[in-house]
Parts: structure tokens; C-alpha cells; sequence
């Protein structure tokens, strides 16, 4: 048995110090592979008889699983420092830049576009859209603006050329043509706003040829001028996100509403700075007023029976003023510097139970 | 409009400060756009005397003033003007004073060696006007030591309000004053507007040359001579106020006019009696071919539709626009007709705009008078030009029978309370509306009103309540929310609006980011992309680029991507979902969804992902704006080819059946090359009319059925001509795949060696998904040998070996 624990602790001192994982194999099959010195020695147990076999079998058996234990845990050791070195050889320098993202941006026109609809949503309101290429009578003649009226001359007005008849189309001054073709095509009660491309002929640091307006019309039983004011303070609350913004309603004319009104809201101006809010100073918004009994009378519907108000609002204007665009004529050049840091980012939608204000940039 | 301070009290009795009177304008409907008080800018600037002004020691264009100013000692300062004399009247400004005209504040310095403690003006240095050939030399009995602004009648503040189209009477002063007195600020003062006999007749007579159905075109003239007038300078306060409104006073005769037209609100014309040829004007349309030149000094061509006033020498008078030079008055007039007229206001706005003339006069004529105006304002004015001018007057002459501008509108009683939800008291009512000049008659229903001649835009019931409802202010409003009539808010949009708002996000989670450009575009590049009918040609664009309707949006798009290349942006990706227009009615305006891709998909950097973009990048595009719009890629047809703006091997066409849904491509290297661009440039465009929108089915899907079977794979590779289109093979494959497939997938294209010239390989890969049982071999084997039997009989195309 000397002979047998000798064998034992050599192979087990040969365990030890193997320093890889083909090294441990090697020793393996030299120890328990077919041929290996233990597998051997259990040969030579056929030539013993009963009672020698039984203990030396015992002995060997012990022995031999002692070296299976040891290759094992040799093994589970190598396998983790060649895994320990590896992953160091895997190493990679994290603080190379990730693959770029995708970034594009939702145009403050179109976002602020999808504000105002969702408040009015709120309020019950569905949008209503008209052609761009309009006919004399939509844009004029049908909202109380007869030919050589002298409101026609603020419009600045783009024309098409003349047809057969001698009619010219125009290019909508205002989108309060919509409110015509609607009453036309319905009977009320109507809430519907207008948001749509705009065009005047004046193009300089304050004014586009094109920009965009949204029209507000409400008709219905005993609405009356308490509900403009309602509404569109309700609106200018939601919409800049002032709780207790200040509003002033203050006369003026519109041939397509009687009473008509402008709208101010409240606001300071700090060193050129503009914050949208105290009322030190009064900034004009939006213009209003009670469908003109004229207008009503166009559409077919009995100025008695029904009345109503309309509004419409700059949609450049109440995005300026919300987002602090300095810059009207920068709406239309696409610079992309541009879009970068005033646009939105697609997945940033505008809802009521979310916020209006807009989030990540 | 523009007034002062002072002129407007000259007709409002009141003791409120101007402060008050700006507070309340724009709540009347009158909205300050400026108020200028020039006495801030001048209140240091004193009258003071030279006592003494001796030759500088050390220069020979200075001298050395001692100037008394009123109180302490005088002061020395040096000046270079070439008129500062001992005993002259001047201007100064003290030490410590800002001088507008040389953006300086004033300090005590040394000039050449002589103390100066202070300036004595020019007219320039204090921006009243561009005088600067020396310092102010004022009257002799200026009192020294008083403020100059004062004296020279500048601390007077001009205000400038906006008026409306509607409110013609307040194109005067009174009628602003009339509005405020209404409101409650101060009383309108009288004016004397009795008539005045006058002392002789009229060598002028009026010739009204006008049809019986014509007659409203000048319902109402009057006119009177003037003789023995000695016009020469304006008085000091009538010429202050004119200047201070911006008007150069000319004459006595000429501010008159132009005072009184601003006064009150009333346009006049004056003639000088002695260029009347015949005694007699005649009031009648032109002769077409006749021409006039006016006091603007511009010749101007007549037609039979001009209304105008002229003598036997023909017309010199667009009546209600502006008068002839002919006939007008000058300094050395003496004797002069004074016309008073009612003109249509239609007629003058047509006739201003076509001889396109702005004048003081047009805007009021075309606004509307007081059709009464030439009877009662004959005498007041008379009054006002024999004050000035001296001189007599002579009797009235009048032609016309007068404009019809009684009515009487009825206000029910509920009618303010009904329109704006406030309770204004019936007295009230009346008390605002008569102060206004209405004249009220009151019936158990409510009130009887009669607008005075001076409110031509009231014309209903609803003007009443305007009037009513601004003089008793627009904050007695009640604040009443718009009922709900559901308690969960419905949608604003519709399906069809739905999709613009769907297809933004899209395109921009794409990595599109979205442009709003112009509807409008330069004529070459709207034929360039099929464009350009004259029906969509601007009468009277703002430039050339900007002259016509775009047929789409594609080229806006490419000059904005131009713009930012400029700027160094390299790769530019943009969409756009606006309106383009293939005519000019309404059912020929389209949606159109467009986008353009520009240089390269990634910026340059270490993983290698940047590639430049191709036609493939646009089919993408157009695929995922259809897939938002409800059309899934495998109901595509693709035909290649399209427009000539595209490069014409490398664009296409995605239908459904037979109707084109969406174009995609390289732009043609001339288009890119027009726009300046200079890298790989691909774009797509549909217009969302060309969908229409899929029924409603509901928002529920239909029932899922899972297999539980695992799904198989194979793969072929075909070779076969080039010319047969990929995406015929693929059809060739999925119907002879039969029901199982659930996906195909062309993974791999080769051309070159190994294959014959003009031919390609393509490898496609399927996968079945049992539904019932696991496949067999036989069953795959057997699947197999149809796709490839298809594959040869649709397409020649043969198993790569």
C-alpha cells in the first residue's frame, strides 16, 4: 500500500501544480484515463485473492476518488482564471462615444397647432379645414366685406388671375372663410376651430407672405359675449399655463363680428426680457366678437334664432410668446440649428392629462 | 390718427389728466399706438440771453458767451456758431443736460484753454428739425430764463391712436372727444357750426353733371368764395399743431384745410377763384382720355369711371382724393372757392385704387363723412378762414339734394342683455347712446334709435350693443364658461385629420426632422415639378421666387436643404406635410407628405454606420408614411420609374392596384444641381387625398391564432436576368410557398464572376410555420420544388448550382 499512497500524493502534488486547463487533462488520463496508473492498478486487483482484493479495491476506489475530487476542483479553478482572463484580454474602452441616435424634431408651428386643438377639444370643439386658393366671396363678400371696403386694404391681399368671368380668387387672408363654408354645410350648434396657412402680401421683420392663424367659431342656443370671454380666458390659462393670467377685453372692429373685441393678456417686460403673466404691460392676442348678424343672414341661418362668437388668433404669435421665439421669419427657413432648439421631439405629444408645455428637448 | 394733448381739449371740457384719457382710449375701441411728449426730452433746455459773446482768444471760429439764464450769476460758455451775438435770445442747455442731436451729456470742460459750462443750441442738436446753420435765435421777447419747450409750444404731447374702419368719425378730434365725453371724461364743447350769411354772391356756382340714378355719387357739395384773404403764415398754435401731427404748414389757406380736416374730421378744397375758367365747376365722371395732374404734382389718365370736378379747362379734381395743381390755391392767392363735399364712397376708394394715391382725404372719403357736413360746416369753417386770413365771405352755394341718412333701428330691450350677457339698465342705455348723438325714442319694448349723420357703420341692432356695451365697458362682462355638452371630451379631429398628426411623429422617429416651408415658389421650379399652370400664377407676388402655388413640396424642401448646406450642415434629413395644389379650386389642393434625404444616414464616426444615403433610404421613408396611412408593405406594388425629376434608373412608384400611392428617388443630378446640392440626394412624396381612408372595422383585432409548431426555414438561390424585377420573383415565391409562409426574406444580391453577363443572383430565404402538424421532410421537399418550379416559370430563374 506504500507504493499506492506514494502514486496518490504524487499525482495529487501534480494536480496542484498543474497551471492549465490541458495540463490537468494530461494528468487525468495519465492518472484515470483508460490506460492511466490507477486504472491499472485496479487491473492488477484481479490477480489478488478475496480479502486482499476487497481492501486494496477499497484503498484504490478511495484514492481514485480523491484525484477525481482534486481534478475537479483543480478544473472549476482553472475554468475561472482562464474566464478571469478573457474577460481581461475582452476589455473595451466604454468611453468611446455609443452608435449616434436618431434626432429629429416636430416643427413648434405644428406642436403648438396640436396645443391649441387639445384645448379646445376640452371645450367641445372639433377642427374644421378650408381650400388655401379661396373665391372672392369666402374670404370677403360672405364675412361682411364688400368689395372697396377699407378693411379689404389692411388685408394686403395675394390674388390669382382673373377667370372668363372676371372673378379673381385670392390666397385666404384669414382662415375665417371656413367659418362661412361650415354654416353653410351645417346646421348648429357649431364649435369648430380653423388652425390653417394664412397669406399677405407684406413681408418684412414682423410679417410673413404666408403664416398661420386659427379661427374659432361657436354657434348655439344663448351663447352670448360672457361665453367668448369664458372660453377664450379659459384658452389663454390652459394654453400658456397660467393659472390666474390676467385678460382684457377691449373693443374694436371686425366687419364679421358686432360686438367685436380684441384680446390682451397680462405680461411684464423686464429689460427686454418678456414674461407672460403680471400685468405691469398688456400684449394683444386675439382678435374676437359676436358673429355679425350679416355673416349669419350669408350662411342662411335667422340672426333671431341663432348667435354665436368667433375669434382668431395668430399661431406664431402665441408660439413666440410661449416659447420665446425672437424671430417670426425663422419659422419658415428650416435652419436646422434652428429646429434643434426650438423644435420637439416626436414622442413629446401635447395632451391634456400630460401637459401642454412640452418636456425634454 | 394723431393729435395733441391740448387739441384734443380744445374740444373736451375735462379735469382729468392725460394719463386717465390714455387709460381709457383703447377700452372705448380706440387703441394708442404711441404718445410722444416732447417737453421730457427738453426740459432742461432754457431761453436765456447773451450778454456778452467775445472772440475766443485761441481761435478764430469760437467765442466766448456769457449768457444769462434767468437766476445766479451768468454763465460763460463757448460756442462756434457763427450768429451767437451780444444781446440775442437762444436756447441753452446747463451742464448735466442730454443733448439728443449730439447723443451727449453735457459736462464742464475747457475749450482751448476758456472754460464752457454748458451749450447754446441749434435746431439740429435738439432734433427739431435739420437746422444747423447756427444756434436758435428767438424773438426778442422770449422770456429769459423760461423752459423753451413751453415757449415754443413743444410740451404739448402727441398722441396717435388706431381707428378702425368703422369709427370715420373718429377721423377727427371731436369725434375722439365725443367718445370720451360719452364715456364720462369731460364735456364736449360747442362748436359754432350756425350758418353764415355771408356779404355777396358767389362768382362760383356749382354744376352737378350727373345722371338722376347717379346722384348719390355726390348727394351733397356746398362751396363759398373768399375774397380781400391775405394768406401768408398759419397761426402759432394751428401751425404748431400741424407740425406736431407731422404736417409742414404751407399757407394759412392750405392749414386750414388740413387742420380742419384733421379737426373735425372733414376733408375741404380749396380753389384759387382766379384759375376757375368759366365761373362754374362742374361735378361729373371723366372723359376716358382726359388726364389731370394733381397737387402731388403726378399727371394722371382719367377713365368714365373717375368721379371729378373741373371747369371749362377740364377736370382738375379727383373728388375726394386729391385736387389739381392747376386750379389750387398758392401764397399769392386772395380770392378762393372753398368746396365742402359728399362723395361716394365707393367711387373714391375705386378710383383711389386705380391711380393708386393715399391721401388724407381718400381714407375719409372712403371711411364716410357726416353727410350733412357741407351745411354746417360751411359756416364754421368761414368763421375760421376770415379769423385768420381776414377778408369776406360769400353767401353759400349749395347743389344736391342731399343724402337719406335717417333711420331708426330698433333695440329690444333684452337685446345687450341677450348678445353680451350684461345687464345694462334701460336708462343707461339711453344715457349712452344719447350721448353719443343718437337720438332715442322709447316703446314698451324697448328703444327706438336714430344713429346721428355722423355713424354711417351703425346699421343694426347689434351696433347698438357695441356702442352700449364699450362705453359701459367691456369688464362689466360676465365670465361664463362654454357649457360641456359631453362629459368626456370627444375628439377634435376626424380620421382623415387624424393622419397629418400620425404621419409627423412618424417621419420624425424616422429621423426626419419637419419643415414648414412656403406654399409658394419660384416659376421654374414649380414646372420642374410639373407645375407652373397660370391659374396658379400670384397677380402681385412679394418676389419672383415666391410667384406661383407649388405643385409639391418637394422643392421647397430641396432649396431649405440648399440653405442649411450653405450654413455647413453636411446631411440634412427633412419632411414636410402641407398643402401643394394642381389648380386653383378647391378640390385641387392636395396633402402632400415629402421628404428628402441629403449626404449621408449617420455622421462620421467610429462604428462605421455612415453611409450615404440612396433611393433605398426613400422607398423606407415612403413604406413607413404608408404603413401610418393602413397600408402594409406586402399589399404594395412596385413599378420603377417616375417623374423626370428624378434620376431615371434609380426611382419608383408604390401602388395599390391600379392607383398610385407614393413616388420615390434619386433626384436627377440637374435638379440637385439647380439647388446647389452637392451629395447623394433621394426624397419621396404622397399626397394623403390619393389613400383613402380604410373603413372602420373597430378598435378590435381580429382573433390571433398561435401555432404551437416550431416554424422551418430554406433557402434558395436563384440565378436569372437582370432585367426581372426583384419583386417579381418574391411574388413568384410567396404564392408558391402557398399558405404556410409566414415570411420571406431576400437576403443577398450578387453580380459578377461565377454568373453570366446580364444576369444576377438573388438568395431568398422562407419560412413555413406549420399549422396543424410538424412538417415532414417531404412536405418541405416538396414545398421547395414548387417555389423553384415557380421561380423558373415566372421568372427563368434556375437553382444556383
Amino acid at each position: 500500500m506504500q507504493s499506492l499512497d506514494a502514486v496518490s500524493s504524487k499525482i495529487i502534488d501534480a494536480i496542484g501544480a498543474a497551471d492549465s486547463l490541458d495540463a490537468l487533462e494530461a494528468i487525468r488520463i495519465d492518472a484515470l484515463g483508460k490506460k492511466g496508473r490507477v486504472s491499472l492498478m485496479m487491473r492488477d486487483l484481479g490477480g489478488m485473492d478475496a480479502e486482499a482484493r476487497k481492501q486494496a479495491g477499497q484503498a484504490l476506489n478511495k484514492v481514485k476518488d480523491e484525484i477525481a475530487a482534486a481534478i475537479d476542483a483543480k478544473q472549476t479553478l482553472l475554468a475561472s482564471a482562464a474566464l478571469d482572463a478573457r474577460l481581461s484580454a475582452e476589455r473595451l474602452d466604454v468611453s468611446l462615444p455609443s452608435r449616434p441616435d436618431i434626432d429629429a424634431r416636430l416643427h413648434p408651428l405644428s406642436r403648438t397647432i396640436e396645443e391649441v386643438i387639445a384645448i379646445f377639444a376640452e371645450m367641445g370643439f372639433q377642427v374644421a379645414e378650408g381650400p388655401d386658393i379661396e373665391s372672392d366671396y369666402y374670404n370677403f363678400t360672405a364675412l361682411n366685406i364688400p368689395p372697396e371696403h377699407p378693411a379689404r386694404q389692411e388685408h394686403d391681399t395675394f390674388y390669382l388671375p382673373a377667370d372668363a368671368e372676371g372673378k379673381r380668387k385670392v390666397l385666404r387672408t384669414h382662415t375665417s372663410p371656413v367659418q362661412i363654408r361650415t354654416m353653410e354645410a351645417n346646421e348648429p350648434p357649431i364649435r369648430i376651430i380653423v388652425p390653417g396657412r394664412t397669406y399677405r402680401s407684406d413681408h418684412d421683420a414682423t410679417h410673413s407672405p404666408m403664416f398661420h392663424q386659427c379661427e374659432g367659431l361657436v354657434i348655439g342656443d344663448g351663447i352670448h359675449m360672457g361665453h367668448l370671454k369664458g372660453c377664450l380666458i379659459d384658452f389663454c390659462r390652459a394654453f400658456f399655463g397660467v393659472d390666474d393670467l390676467p385678460v382684457r377685453f377691449r373693443p374694436s372692429y371686425f366687419p364679421f363680428t358686432e360686438p367685436s373685441a380684441e384680446v390682451d393678456i397680462g405680461c411684464t417686460r423686464d429689460n427686454g426680457a418678456l414674461k407672460i403673466g403680471a400685468s405691469d404691460d398688456w400684449l394683444e392676442i386675439l382678435g374676437s366678437g359676436m358673429v355679425n348678424p350679416r355673416v349669419l343672414e350669408n350662411c342662411g341661418y335667422d340672426p333671431e334664432k341663432y348667435q354665436g362668437f368667433a375669434f382668431g388668433m395668430g399661431i406664431e404669435r402665441i408660439a413666440m410668446l410661449k416659447y420665446g421665439i425672437p424671430d417670426l421669419r425663422t419659422f419658415y427657413d428650416s435652419d436646422l440649428r434652428w429646429m434643434r432648439h426650438y423644435g420637439f421631439l416626436p414622442f413629446d405629444a401635447p395632451s391634456i392629462h400630460a401637459g401642454l408645455a412640452g418636456g425634454a428637448v | 390718427m394723431k393729435f395733441t394733448r391740448d387739441w384734443l381739449f380744445s374740444h373736451l371740457e375735462t379735469d382729468r389728466p392725460l394719463a386717465d384719457i390714455l387709460d381709457v382710449l383703447p377700452m372705448l375701441g380706440l387703441e394708442v399706438e404711441s404718445v410722444v411728449d416732447r417737453a421730457v426730452a427738453l426740459a432742461p433746455f432754457v431761453i436765456a440771453e447773451l450778454i456778452s459773446a467775445e472772440q475766443h482768444p485761441n481761435a478764430d471760429k469760437l467765442r466766448v458767451c456769457m449768457v444769462n439764464i434767468g437766476a445766479g450769476d451768468p454763465i460763460q460758455v463757448v460756442c462756434g456758431a457763427p450768429n451767437a451775438r451780444a444781446g440775442m435770445k437762444g436756447v441753452f442747455a446747463p451742464v448735466g443736460a442730454y443733448v439728443p442731436g449730439i447723443d451727449l451729456k453735457l459736462k464742464t470742460g475747457e475749450i482751448r484753454g476758456e472754460l464752457s459750462n454748458g451749450m447754446l443750441c441749434s435746431e439740429r442738436e435738439m432734433q427739431l428739425s435739420d437746422e444747423h446753420d447756427g444756434i436758435i435765435d428767438l424773438a426778442a421777447d422770449a422770456p429769459v430764463g423760461a423752459s423753451f419747450a413751453a415757449y415754443a409750444g413743444l410740451d404739448d404731447p402727441i398722441v396717435e391712436v388706431a381707428i378702425t374702419p368703422n369709427r370715420a368719425d373718429c377721423l377727427g378730434v371731436r369725434g375722439v372727444a365725443r367718445d370720451l365725453a360719452a364715456a364720462g371724461y369731460g364735456q364736449l364743447k360747442l362748436i359754432d357750426t350756425s350758418p353764415l350769411e355771408g356779404s355777396f354772391d358767389s362768382p362760383i356756382s356749382w354744376d352737378l353733371n350727373l345722371a338722376a340714378d347717379e346722384a348719390h355719387l355726390c348727394p351733397l357739395v356746398s362751396g363759398r368764395a373768399f375774397t380781400g384773404l391775405k394768406n401768408g403764415s398759419s397761426p402759432a398754435w394751428m401751425a404748431n399743431r400741424l407740425t406736431a401731427i407731422g404736417q409742414r404748414p404751407i399757407s394759412a389757406l392750405v392749414d386750414i384745410t388740413n387742420y380742419v380736416m384733421v379737426d373735425l374730421g372733414r376733408p375741404l378744397h380749396a380753389y384759387d377763384i382766379d384759375k376757375i375758367d368759366g365761373g362754374k365747376l362742374i361735378i361729373g365722371r371723366a372723359n376716358p382720355g382726359q388726364t389731370m395732374t394733381a397737387l402731388n404734382e403726378k399727371t394722371y389718365d382719367l377713365d368714365e369711371d373717375m368721379l371729378v370736378i373741373g371747369d371749362a379747362n377740364g377736370p382738375d379734381d379727383l373728388a375726394g382724393i386729391m385736387g389739381g395743381e392747376r386750379s389750387g390755391v398758392s401764397d399769392a392767392t386772395d380770392k378762393m372757392f372753398l368746396e365742402i363735399a359728399i362723395f361716394d364712397q365707393i367711387a373714391v376708394a375705386t378710383t383711389g385704387r386705380k391711380l393708386n394715391i393715399h391721401s388724407d382725404a381718400r381714407f375719409r372719403f372712403e371711411r364716410g363723412l357726416d353727410v350733412t357736413s357741407p351745411e354746417w360746416a360751411s359756416g364754421y369753417v368761414a368763421r375760421l378762414v376770415m379769423d385768420i386770413c381776414g377778408g369776406q365771405a360769400s353767401h353759400m352755394v349749395i347743389a344736391g339734394d342731399g343724402a337719406d341718412w335717417t333711420r331708426e333701428i330698433f333695440l329690444a330691450s333684452d337685446k345687450v342683455e341677450r348678445l353680451t350677457g350684461m345687464i345694462v339698465p334701460k336708462a343707461r342705455q339711453t344715457e349712452i347712446l344719447e350721448n353719443l348723438g343718437f337720438t332715442i325714442r322709447e316703446d314698451a319694448a324697448g328703444l327706438q334709435v336714430s344713429p346721428p349723420p355722423w355713424r354711417g357703420d351703425i346699421d343694426g341692432a347689434a351696433d347698438l350693443v357695441e356702442e352700449i356695451s364699450r362705453i359701459y365697458g367691456f369688464n362689466h362682462l360676465p365670465m361664463v364658461h362654454l357649457p360641456r355638452e359631453h362629459v368626456v371630451a370627444q375628439p377634435a379631429v376626424n380620421a382623415a385629420q387624424a393622419r397629418p398628426l400620425r404621419l409627423r411623429r412618424a417621419m420624425a422617429e424616422r429621423g426626419l426632422t419637419e419643415a414648414v416651408t412656403f406654399s409658394f415658389l419660384a416659376e421654374k421650379e414649380a414646372v420642374m415639378f410639373g407645375g407652373g399652370d397660370a391659374s396658379l400664377r400670384l397677380v402681385n407676388p412679394i418676389s419672383a421666387d415666391l410667384s406661383i402655388m407649388r405643385p409639391s413640396a418637394l422643392p421647397n424642401l430641396l432649396s431649405a436643404a440648399a440653405r442649411n448646406q450653405d450654413r455647413g450642415e453636411a446631411d440634412i434629413s427633412m419632411f414636410e406635410v402641407g398643402p401643394v395644389f394642381l389648380g386653383d379650386e378647391p378640390d385641387q389642393q392636395r396633402t402632400a407628405v415629402a421628404a428628402i434625404r441629403h449626404g449621408a444616414m449617420a455622421p462620421r464616426e467610429w462604428h462605421g454606420s455612415r453611409r450615404p444615403v440612396d433611393v433605398f433610404d426613400a422607398k423606407a421613408d415612403a413604406e413607413a408614411a404608408l404603413a401610418v396611412l393602413g397600408v402594409r408593405r406586402g399589399s404594395l406594388q412596385i413599378e420603377s420609374g417616375g417623374p423626370d425629376y428624378f434620376h431615371p434608373g434609380r426611382c419608383g412608384r408604390l401602388l395599390q392596384g391600379r392607383s398610385l400611392l407614393a413616388q420615390f428617388g434619386e433626384l436627377h443630378p440637374q435638379v440637385a444641381s439647380h439647388f446647389g446640392l452637392r451629395n447623394a440626394l433621394v426624397g419621396f412624396e404622397l399626397f394623403l387625398e390619393d389613400l383613402p381612408l380604410a373603413k372602420s372595422r373597430g378598435p378590435a383585432r381580429s382573433y390571433l391564432k398561435m401555432s404551437p409548431f416550431q416554424p422551418v426555414s430554406r433557402d434558395f438561390a436563384f440565378i436569372l436576368d437582370d432585367d426581372v424585377p426583384a419583386s417579381q420573383l418574391l411574388r413568384a415565391v410567396k404564392s408558391a410557398a402557398g399558405q404556410l409562409v409566414t415570411d420571406i426574406q431576400l437576403f443577398d444580391v450578387y453580380q459578377g464572376k461565377n454568373i453570366g453577363d446580364g444576369q444576377k443572383s438573388l438568395a431568398v430565404t422562407i419560412t413555413l410555420t406549420p399549422q396543424k402538424a410538424t412538417l415532414s421532410e417531404a412536405e418541405i421537399e416538396a414545398i421547395s420544388d414548387a417555389v423553384i418550379a415557380a421561380a423558373g416559370k415566372n421568372c427563368g430563374a434556375v437553382l444556383r448550382g
